[in-house]
């Protein structure tokens, strides 16, 4: 197969794993939501982490969109058998992020319909629901889902469609998998930590500021044990490789962890991202005044999430696996775009550096000024 | 067991995706339209300093806010509802059609996310030239949102740049500039986005004139009306010369759309172009030889005019259509739609030989099935199609959508020039008659910018691409009960967030732009 095609597929698997790295950091602000009865004592407070994770809620939605959207150009037979295979997980998370978009806008306009408390509910739920049921599904690259895919079937004039999900829950089956849902939930206290860094580190209040440090601890907790015991179970268990000659998906033993030790560069960015997350906690947590944890952190999550679907996709495994059938498995090869197409979407791809870059600056520039009661008092457009 | 695709699934995915398209249609226009128009305000207070202008902008931003919030939430589900509920679409098509949506996420959406934070939260925190260049910003990347899905969808109605490939039993892009600069893109760009700005136009002029019989905010109001009648007018007449531009395109590449556009069912040369007319319910098919108008008014020769650029080109019918045997433009003769169908199932059965003489390492065979398979490939759609009436759109629904849009298109462009004069002549304020007159035209904008795509879409019908793959042949395998399911879901959501966004708006608009603080 051609060289450059290969170098194509992995490199837009890298920009997937990329954009989903920064999904699972920017799902802070679904952590902040599903964090704002327990930390917010009162409705100050309670509007202070609105407007915090407010302003930032925009970045997490178009992250995921964009996830979509690329995964469609690059990857189609994936955006296709999965959406519309696993059609009622994808409906949960849409439905999750739905009403998000809307409750911050609305919940404290006059007029609203529903009442304030419910927008804040809708935003609970989709703090709670989102990361988790993300987490899970992301699961299933490791663990497989139930489909076949035969693309013959577009010459059955009868029934013509290529994808066919061999389960009647459609997709809901992944929360009965234990192990997708260990991700779920470690993506779901994740989000909650880097959370609580974002308001130490975002909002001036020191009641809110000394309530997120001493919670750091049981969330902490939580996460590592959820993290760890997948991790454990990825790296011992059987992954699903692919044979680089004849193409065949075959079960190998210890796969995941094999290809962490065939890509050291990836062991290594692994252990400094998980380093890099563990000190933006441990620091804040022990160094009173400290707010800097959330960009520690944020880069370690975006690393560890990276070398998570890097170690799916690349060094011969199929990222999307078919328990039901192992040859209907999604690889990078037999899932992916044209050449042509991904060489014109790379062009595209170089103009990443610069979108972040305004990000950056944009971003830097709203938060210069830290929220506090005084702005949430003021009467300029807040949440 | 040989199974077939449940016709209900069809129908029912289709009224989903029809769903969430009108609904988030509802928002979207307003969002392009409002956006520039809060823009050049922004503008004018940049140049003269005058905090009036920024209090202006800022009530009308505080609307656009309300209306972007849920525009996002309902575009969320479209982007995903080709995967959902059109699964083969997405494989087969992938290649071309998921490029400008990833595009449209990083280069549009990221625009928009990041700068609408600056536009709302900067006013304190970033220079006067910063905010300005955000807010244009945000708008910019809200238009070249629509750029990119409007590429996406020309596309679909004029597939351009592409070619089928065998072996990956999928179409594949050949070349991005004849996707992107297809001339169907660019009429159906400019038609969208210009007809957004009038619904932005109708909107300011008609919240405008309710203050005026309110007898508030009077200067606002007529500032306000002045630029929103202006913008919207020019919109107007730019969108006019763009559907012109579309309506020929239209003729060239979807004719059984024009057909049902006029109700044509026997073409001829020097066809008429019919102005208004009442649609036969008595006709039941296509031949029953019933006269389809119990009434109608022509202006003679016109269709022939617009669809050839001829008085007395030969435009067909939908008869001719399904019948074939007329003469093409480019001097060939018409297939009927029977010969389409059997060309089309020659194209399938093609593709199952070549591939199973490409199992058996026979490329003598698969080279001849490939040429099989390519000189009958432009009717592959066609061989999906069970019987040739389902080829035929729905008439009354087209019909009446395209002259709902052009009588509604003039009477913007009559209203705009109207309110522009008596504005001019200072007369605004005491013409009651117009401020209700512009008030209660804010619906009509909506319905327009609704039947306007009720023509591109229904009158596309039965294609999800124009002769190469129908509705019938892109669905996702699932049960009719998920998909009706979950068209209640959505069909619950959003019309309760619709009326949550319609209450805020009126209370927004109810309390009026705030002047107390008149310092820059």
């Amino acid at each position: 197969m051609d060289t450059t095609y290969i170098l194509l597929q992995n490199y837009w698997w890298f920009v997937i794993s990329l954009l989903g790295a920064l999904l699972v950091f920017l799902l802070f602000v679904q952590g902040g939501q599903s964090l704002l009865f327990s930390l917010g004592k009162n409705e100050i407070q309670q509007k202070m982490m609105l407007n915090s994770t407010g302003r930032k809620w925009e970045f997490t939605f178009t992250t995921l969109v964009t996830f979509g959207g690329a995964f469609f150009a690059s990857f189609p037979l994936f955006y296709s058998t999965s959406f519309g295979g696993a059609y009622w997980v994808w409906i949960a998370i849409l439905f999750c992020f739905v009403i998000q978009a809307v409750s911050y806008e609305y919940q404290s306009k006059k007029g609203n319909l529903l009442g304030k408390k419910t927008y804040q509910v809708f935003l609970m739920l989709n703090g709670i629901f989102g990361p988790v049921l993300l987490g899970t599904a992301v699961g299933t690259f490791f663990n497989g889902a139930e489909f076949t895919v035969n693309k013959m079937n577009l010459t059955d004039l009868g029934m013509p469609v290529i994808s066919s999900w061999n389960n009647p829950l459609h997709g809901l089956e992944a929360v009965f998998v234990v192990w997708n849902v260990c991700l779920g939930l470690a993506v779901f206290f994740l989000a909650r930590i880097q959370a609580l860094l974002y308001f130490i580190n975002n909002i001036n209040d020191v009641e809110i500021g000394k309530r997120a440090r001493k919670r750091l601890i049981p969330e902490t907790a939580l996460f590592l044990v959820f993290f760890l015991a997948f991790l454990i179970h990825t790296f011992v268990q059987d992954g699903f490789a692919i044979n680089p000659e004849t193409k065949e998906v075959f079960m190998q033993p210890y796969k995941y962890f094999t290809n962490l030790i065939e890509m050291p560069v990836l062991f290594v960015v692994l252990l400094v991202g998980v380093a890099g997350v563990l000190f933006g906690i441990l620091k804040t947590i022990f160094a009173g005044s400290w707010k800097k944890g959330i960009w520690f952190s944020g880069v370690g999550t975006v690393l560890t999430v990276l070398v998570l679907f890097l170690c799916a996709g690349w060094n011969h495994t199929a990222y999307y696996p078919s328990v039901t059938d192992l040859q209907s498995s999604l690889t990078l090869e037999n899932s992916s775009s044209s050449k042509f197409t991904l060489t014109v979407m790379s062009y595209v791809s170089i103009l990443v550096p610069f979108v972040l870059w305004y990000i950056f600056y944009a971003w830097k520039a709203l938060d210069l000024r830290k929220i506090d009661q005084k702005e949430m008092e003021e009467g300029a457009h807040t949440y | 067991m040989v199974e077939n695709i449940d016709t209900s699934l069809i129908d029912w995915s289709r009224a989903q995706f029809a769903l969430t398209a009108m609904y988030h249609w509802l928002f979207v226009p307003l969002t392009l339209g409002l956006g520039v128009i809060q823009a050049i305000m922004e503008t004018i207070y940049y140049k003269t300093g005058d905090a009036f202008w920024k209090n202006a902008a800022k009530f009308w931003m505080k609307l656009f806010g309300i209306n972007f919030a849920i525009g996002i939430a309902t575009g969320l589900i479209l982007e995903f509802e080709f995967g959902l509920n059109w699964s083969n679409y997405s494989w087969f098509v992938g290649d071309i059609f998921g490029a400008p949506l990833a595009i449209e996420g990083i280069l549009a959406f990221f625009m928009e996310a990041t700068f609408i934070a600056v536009m709302f939260f900067g006013w304190d925190k970033v220079s006067k030239r910063f905010h300005l260049a955000s807010t244009w910003l945000t708008i910019t990347g809200a238009t070249l949102s629509a750029l990119w899905i409007l590429v996406a969808n020309a596309w679909m109605q004029y597939p351009a740049g592409m070619h089928f490939n065998p072996d990956s039993v999928r179409n594949e892009m050949s070349d991005f500039w004849a996707v992107v600069l297809s001339p169907v893109a660019l009429s159906k760009f400019f038609h969208t986005v210009l007809s957004s700005w009038i619904v932005g136009g109708v909107f300011v002029v008609g919240v405008s004139s309710w203050f005026l019989l309110k007898k508030r905010e009077i200067r606002f109001a007529l500032a306000s009306i002045k630029i929103g009648a202006a913008f919207g007018l020019v919109a107007t007449l730019l969108t006019a010369f763009t559907g012109d531009s579309s309506a020929y395109q239209v003729a060239q590449i979807q004719p059984m759309k024009l057909a049902a556009m006029e109700g044509l069912y026997e073409g001829g040369n020097g066809v008429g172009l019919v102005t208004v007319g009442v649609l036969n319910p008595a006709k039941q098919t296509y031949d029953d030889k019933v006269n389809p108008f119990l009434f109608n008014i022509q202006i003679p020769k016109l269709l022939s005019f617009f669809a050839e650029r001829d008085l007395n080109a030969y435009v067909p019918g939908i008869i001719n259509l399904i019948d074939g045997g007329f003469t093409e433009s480019d001097g060939t003769v018409a297939l009927s739609a029977e010969e389409k169908i059997a060309r089309g199932k020659m194209a399938i059965k093609a593709l199952a030989d070549y591939k199973q003489a490409k199992k058996d390492k026979d490329e003598l065979a698969a080279k001849e099935y490939r040429v099989t398979l390519e000189s009958n490939f432009n009717y592959f759609g066609y061989g999906y199609v069970r019987e040739k009436t389902d080829l035929i759109p729905p008439i009354g629904l087209t019909f009446y959508s395209f002259r709902i849009m052009v009588i509604l298109g003039g009477y913007f462009i009559l209203l705009f020039i109207v309110a522009m004069i008596m504005e001019n002549k200072k007369k605004m304020e005491k013409a009651t008659w117009l401020q209700w007159i512009c008030l209660w035209s804010i619906p009509l904008a909506y319905i327009a910018s609704q039947a306007g795509w009720i023509v591109a879409e229904v009158g596309r019908q039965p294609w999800a691409i124009q002769d190469i793959l129908p509705v019938s042949a892109s669905v996702s395998h699932l049960s009719t009960g998920s998909v009706q399911t979950t068209f209640f879901l959505f069909l619950g959501l959003f019309t309760i967030l619709f009326v949550a966004e319609v209450g805020i708006m009126v209370k927004a608009i109810k309390k009026g732009p705030q002047f107390e603080n008149l310092s820059n």
